[in-house]
């Protein structure tokens, strides 16, 4: 690619930062140019963040069902799923569907809920509690 | 506090970006592409079973740490890798090592990183920066896929650094404790451009090398037989691997033809590699059509042609032959 080509489209994901592509200069030495972001790119980025909402939408919508905990909630929130979360904490996704039950999860140890707060950078206390979204539910 | 005489250098890839910033801070200078090469990083994998944000994953370079190792094995390079089971003693352990007047790689999870964009903060484990300084409680880092040097606090570095799951970095800090300052390159370029070479041409298993890219495009073919959501993240996936920050854009391709020309200045303008570094800027253009293509189907209302994608990249891959024989052209005749 020639320096000229290099996209230059200031995508949002870039939130106003370059990118370095290596492009070919007019004396066709390939050398670092700052690229403001390239719309083929966005659209996949924001396809995949889409689809992470999407499921934090849905979550949300279930948690004020009353048909899953607050935690299940939060795990997509947190652009995890149930791999991530089990890998980051160490529990066996069985055990992390039960705590996803609302009935199971209101009584959860201290200790289990500790522990996922820890990989997820919250407080125990914000994990039992589903925060107001302005996501419509039907 | 902070070192003196740091430079930050904005680089496409973190791990070259790392290694060659922090080996021309300890007076090796050698630019991000030489390092890339040396380290024969160019790669492709497809590895449908190992599933990352429920994709699978493609590569289209080494494995996260294959840079450090084989810097660390090609340059003769002495470097030092420390991870940590607790966080505690792995933040002081950062303090004693800056104290100490040294600049340290670390490899981090960027979901965590607050001077990321909220865009781009998923859940990658394996992104690597240099620290290279503190003020109070903000480490001063020098990120290579950003323009600037930035700041990070404690907190945020701290659970960067900690984060578990796959690739977790448990830490990891890494410095050299013994860099030479002169070396013949010229061996190490050619041993690194046979290497990757043959095992882009050669590799037994379909997964990885040319066959990885065409069994690749046999899954795009068989995307019509799947549920239409899957298809469209699974093709956004694609491009995402390929272009996204890290890559130096369609997927290190450039990266590589910037070190084979550099290489070919080393080898008296040899002809052989400057031809084989105009045929990759030319394979890496055609990954940016490919990448377009996959972008406007995404958008697109109508059907998405599989067919068309798959052709697409199996005339990439024929392009890649062709690239790799013209590398085993140039080995051969510096043996």
């Amino acid at each position: 690619m020639d320096i000229d080509a290099v996209p230059q489209d200031n995508s949002s994901t870039y939130a106003s930062n370059k990118k370095a592509i290596y492009a070919k200069d007019a004396d066709g030495h390939v050398k670092v140019v700052g690229s403001s972001g390239w719309e083929a790119e966005e659209t996949v980025t924001k396809q995949a963040l889409y689809d992470l909402q999407e499921m934090a939408k849905e979550a949300y919508c279930e948690v004020k069902k009353g048909v899953k905990s607050p935690l299940y909630y939060h795990m997509y929130a947190m652009r995890m799923d149930e791999q991530l979360l089990s890998d980051a904490t160490g529990f066996f996704k069985w055990t992390m569907k039960r705590d996803f039950q609302p009935s199971v999860f209101a009584r959860i140890k201290e200790k289990r809920l500790a522990i996922y707060a820890e990989v997820m950078g919250k407080t125990s206390e914000e994990l039992k509690l589903l925060p107001e979204e302005n996501y419509e539910c039907n | 506090m902070s070192v003196t005489n740091f430079e930050h250098t904005h680089s496409a890839h973190c791990e070259s970006g790392v290694m060659s910033t922090m080996l021309r801070h300890y007076g090796l200078n050698l630019s991000e592409p030489m390092v890339f090469g040396l380290a024969s990083a160019l790669s492709f994998a497809y590895l449908p079973f190992v599933k990352m944000g429920g994709m699978p994953l493609i590569a289209y370079r080494n494995l996260p740490k294959s840079i450090i190792k084989n810097i660390q094995k090609n340059l003769k390079v002495k470097m030092k890798l420390e991870t940590f089971s607790s966080k505690e003693q792995g933040m002081q352990r950062l303090d004693t090592l800056l104290l100490e007047g040294k600049i340290v790689g670390a490899q981090t999870s960027v979901y965590w990183l607050p001077y990321f964009p909220d865009e781009m903060r998923f859940h990658f484990n394996a992104h690597n920066l240099l620290v290279f300084g503190k003020d109070g409680d903000d480490y001063k880092i020098s990120d290579p896929v950003f323009e600037e040097s930035v700041i990070c606090d404690r907190t945020s570095l701290q659970t960067a650094r900690f984060t578990k799951g796959v690739m977790a970095p448990k830490g990891l800090l890494y410095y050299p404790t013994e860099v030479p300052t002169d070396l013949d390159l010229h061996p190490i370029i050619v041993k690194s451009i046979k290497k990757v070479a043959k095992s882009m041409l050669n590799t037994p298993v379909p997964i990885a090398g040319i066959k990885g890219m065409r069994y690749l495009a046999k899954s795009i073919a068989k995307l019509d037989k799947k549920d239409k959501r899957y298809a469209k993240l699974f093709l956004g996936h694609i491009v995402r691997m390929q272009e996204e920050i890290g890559t130096g854009g369609a997927g290190f391709r450039y990266l590589y033809a910037s070190f084979l020309q550099e290489a070919s200045t080393l080898f008296n303008d040899d002809k052989t590699l400057q031809e084989a570094s105009d045929m990759l800027l030319s394979i890496g253009d055609e990954f940016r059509e490919f990448a377009l293509m996959i972008a406007k189907a995404i958008k697109a209302k109508k059907d998405i042609d599989y067919i068309l994608l798959a052709d697409k990249l199996n005339a990439i891959a024929d392009e890649e032959v062709k690239m790799y024989k013209k590398l085993l052209e140039f080995c051969a005749t510096n043996r």
